[in-house]
C-alpha cells in the first residue's frame, strides 16, 4: 500500500543547529506511530514538518500524494486535512467550545453552520463533553481542554492526526481521560502520529515506534520489538530511564 | 467676600451640553473609531514582510508619538488646506473647515497610539495560537482577522479604553483652532458672565465623574481579563 505520509532524507537547520538529520520514515493509512526520544532530539520539529508548520531545507515530504516542498502546493488546504493536537491545547480562548469546533469547518471547509454544529456536537459527545459546548476554554480543566482540542482536529475529517506530547502538560489524574480518547481513535483505525512518552499507550495501540536522538531517527521498529529488544544502546538507555520513571 | 453664583451653570446647561459636550463626544467617538481602524492597519503595515512599508509605517508612528498633540493640531490646521490643494490639484488652498481638520488630526494622531497598543496585543499572543490556526488550514488573512486580532483587542481592552479616556480629555485642545468643546464652552460662558471659577469647578467635576466612572469600568474589565487568562492552559 502507498504511504499516506512519506518522508525521505529530511534535513533541517535552525541557523547552524542541525535539528533533523536525513530522517526517513513513512506512515501508511490506519497506522499508529509513536515518536519518542530525549528532550531536544527534534521530535516536535519533525512532526511540525509533516504539515508544513516548519520548513525543511533538504529532502522530501509527501502527504496523501502531495509534495509539501513544491511551490505549487496549497499548504493551508493541505493542513486543513491533517489534524494536529498540541501540548498546550491551543484552544481559541475568545471562542466558546462549540465555536472552537465550528470556526474552521465553516471558514476553511465552507460547511454550512448547521452541518458544522451537528458534526461538532457528535464529536463533543464522543469525547464526553457535549455539556460543555457553551463553555469557554478557561472554564475547563486541562484534560477537558485537550479532549476538546482532539474533537476540534477531528471535526475537519482529517486523513491523519498529529499529536505533540498531548498529555505532558496535564496533571497526572487527567492523563488517562485523554489517553482513553486516543486509544479509542487508534482502535477505530485513525491514522495517528504521536510524540509521547506514554509508553503504556505505545504498547497498547502503536504499530510502530520511532526513536529519535540528536536529530536522527535511530530506530524505527514494530512496537513489540522496540520494547522487548531495542537495537541501539541509546534506545536502551532511554527506555530504562523512562520506564523506571513511569514505574516510580 | 467670595460670592459664588452656581445658577450660571443651570442657565447655560443647554449650551454646555448640547453644543460643548456634544462636540467633545462627537470627536471622541469618531476620532476614536477611525483612529482605531487606522491603528489596526498601521499595525499590519508595521509587520509587513516588505521593508519599505514597514519602515514608512514605523516612521509615521514614531514621529506622531514624539510630538505634542497641540502642535499637531495646530500644524494640521494650517497644512491640511495645502495638502488638499496638492491632492485634488486645485489652484488655491482648499478651506477644509476646523471641524474636519480637527477630526482628521485626532484620527491620525490616535492611530499612532492605537497602532502600538494593537501591536503589543498581537505580540502577546502565544506562538502556539498561530500554529494551531495554521494547522487548521486558516489562511494568513483569516488567521489574523478571526484568531489573532480578536484576542489582541480583547487582551488590550483596558489599555484601549484608557487611551479613549485620554482622547476624551485631549479633545479640549481644539481651542487652538477656535473650536468649542465642553471645556471651551464652559470657559466662554465663564468669561462672558464673570463666573470663571464656578464654570471651571463645574467642568472639573464633570470630567472627574465621567473619567472616574470609565476608569472603574476599565479596572473591572482588566480584573476579568486577568482571571480568565490565568485559567487558560495548564
Ligand atoms: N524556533 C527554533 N529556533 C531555534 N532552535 C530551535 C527552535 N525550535 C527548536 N529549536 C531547537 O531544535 C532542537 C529540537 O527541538 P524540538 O522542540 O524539536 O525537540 P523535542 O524533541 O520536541 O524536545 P522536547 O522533548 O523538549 O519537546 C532543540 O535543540 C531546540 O532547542
Ligand atoms: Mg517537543
Amino acid at each position: 500500500m502507498a504511504a499516506l505520509i512519506d518522508m525521505k532524507l529530511v534535513s533541517k537547520w535552525y541557523g547552524d543547529l542541525h535539528v533533523l538529520k536525513e530522517c526517513t520514515a513513512s506512515v501508511t493509512k490506519g497506522e499508529v506511530v509513536v515518536i519518542c526520544g530525549p528532550s531536544g532530539s527534534g521530535k516536535s520539529t519533525l512532526i511540525k514538518c509533516l504539515n508544513g508548520l516548519e520548513q525543511i531545507q533538504k529532502g522530501t515530504i509527501i502527504v496523501d500524494g502531495i509534495d509539501l516542498g513544491s511551490p505549487k502546493t496549497d499548504l493551508p488546504a493541505l493542513r486543513s486535512r491533517i489534524g494536529m493536537v498540541f501540548q498546550h491545547f491551543e484552544l481559541f480562548p475568545h471562542l466558546d467550545v462549540l465555536a472552537n469546533l465550528t470556526l474552521a469547518q465553516t471558514k476553511v471547509l465552507r460547511r454550512a453552520k448547521a452541518e458544522a454544529e451537528e458534526r461538532a456536537m457528535t464529536l463533543l459527545k464522543r469525547v464526553g463533553l457535549e455539556a460543555k459546548a457553551r463553555s469557554y476554554p478557561a472554564q475547563l480543566s486541562g484534560g477537558q481542554q485537550q479532549r476538546v482540542a482532539i474533537a476540534r482536529a477531528l471535526a475537519m475529517d482529517p486523513v491523519a492526526v498529529l499529536f505533540d506530547e498531548p498529555t505532558s502538560a496535564l496533571d497526572p489524574e487527567m492523563i488517562s481521560e485523554v489517553l482513553d480518547v486516543m486509544v479509542a481513535l487508534a482502535r477505530e483505525g485513525t491514522t495517528m502520529v504521536a510524540v509521547t512518552h506514554e509508553m503504556g499507550f505505545a504498547r497498547q495501540v502503536a504499530d510502530r515506534v520511532i526513536f529519535m536522538d540528536g536529530g536522527e531517527i535511530v530506530e524505527d521498529a514494530p512496537s513489540g520489538g522496540f520494547f522487548e529488544q531495542p537495537q541501539s544502546e541509546r534506545a536502551r538507555a532511554f527506555l530504562s530511564k523512562i520506564l523506571a520513571h513511569t514505574a516510580g | 467676600m467670595v460670592d459664588f453664583d452656581f445658577g450660571v451653570i443651570i442657565r447655560s446647561a443647554g449650551y454646555l451640553f448640547y453644543e460643548g459636550m456634544a462636540f467633545t463626544l462627537f470627536l471622541t467617538f469618531f476620532a476614536g473609531t477611525l483612529g482605531f481602524a487606522l491603528g489596526i492597519l498601521l499595525a499590519v503595515l508595521r509587520s509587513s514582510s516588505y521593508r519599505p512599508v514597514r519602515w514608512l509605517a514605523a516612521t509615521y508612528v514614531n514621529t506622531i508619538r514624539s510630538l505634542p498633540l497641540v502642535l499637531v493640531i495646530f500644524w494640521f490646521f494650517f497644512l491640511v488646506p495645502f495638502v488638499t490643494q496638492w491632492v485634488v490639484g486645485s489652484p488655491r488652498p482648499v478651506a477644509v473647515g476646523a471641524v474636519w481638520s480637527a477630526l482628521i488630526t485626532f484620527t491620525l494622531f490616535e492611530a499612532a497610539y492605537f497602532c502600538e497598543i494593537i501591536r503589543s496585543g498581537i505580540n502577546g499572543i502565544p506562538r502556539g495560537q498561530i500554529e494551531a490556526s495554521s494547522a487548521l488550514g486558516f489562511r494568513p488573512v483569516q488567521r489574523f482577522l478571526l484568531i489573532i486580532l480578536p484576542q489582541a483587542v480583547r487582551n488590550m481592552t483596558p489599555v484601549i479604553l484608557t487611551q479613549l479616556i485620554i482622547l476624551f480629555q485631549d479633545t479640549s485642545l481644539v481651542y487652538v483652532v477656535s473650536l468649542t468643546d465642553f471645556l471651551g464652552a464652559a470657559g466662554k460662558i465663564g468669561q462672558r458672565d464673570g463666573r470663571l471659577v464656578e464654570m471651571y469647578l463645574f467642568s472639573a467635576a464633570v470630567y472627574f465623574v465621567i473619567c472616574y466612572a470609565a476608569s472603574i469600568l476599565v479596572r473591572r474589565l482588566s480584573e476579568r481579563n486577568t482571571i480568565s487568562l490565568a485559567r487558560v492552559g495548564s
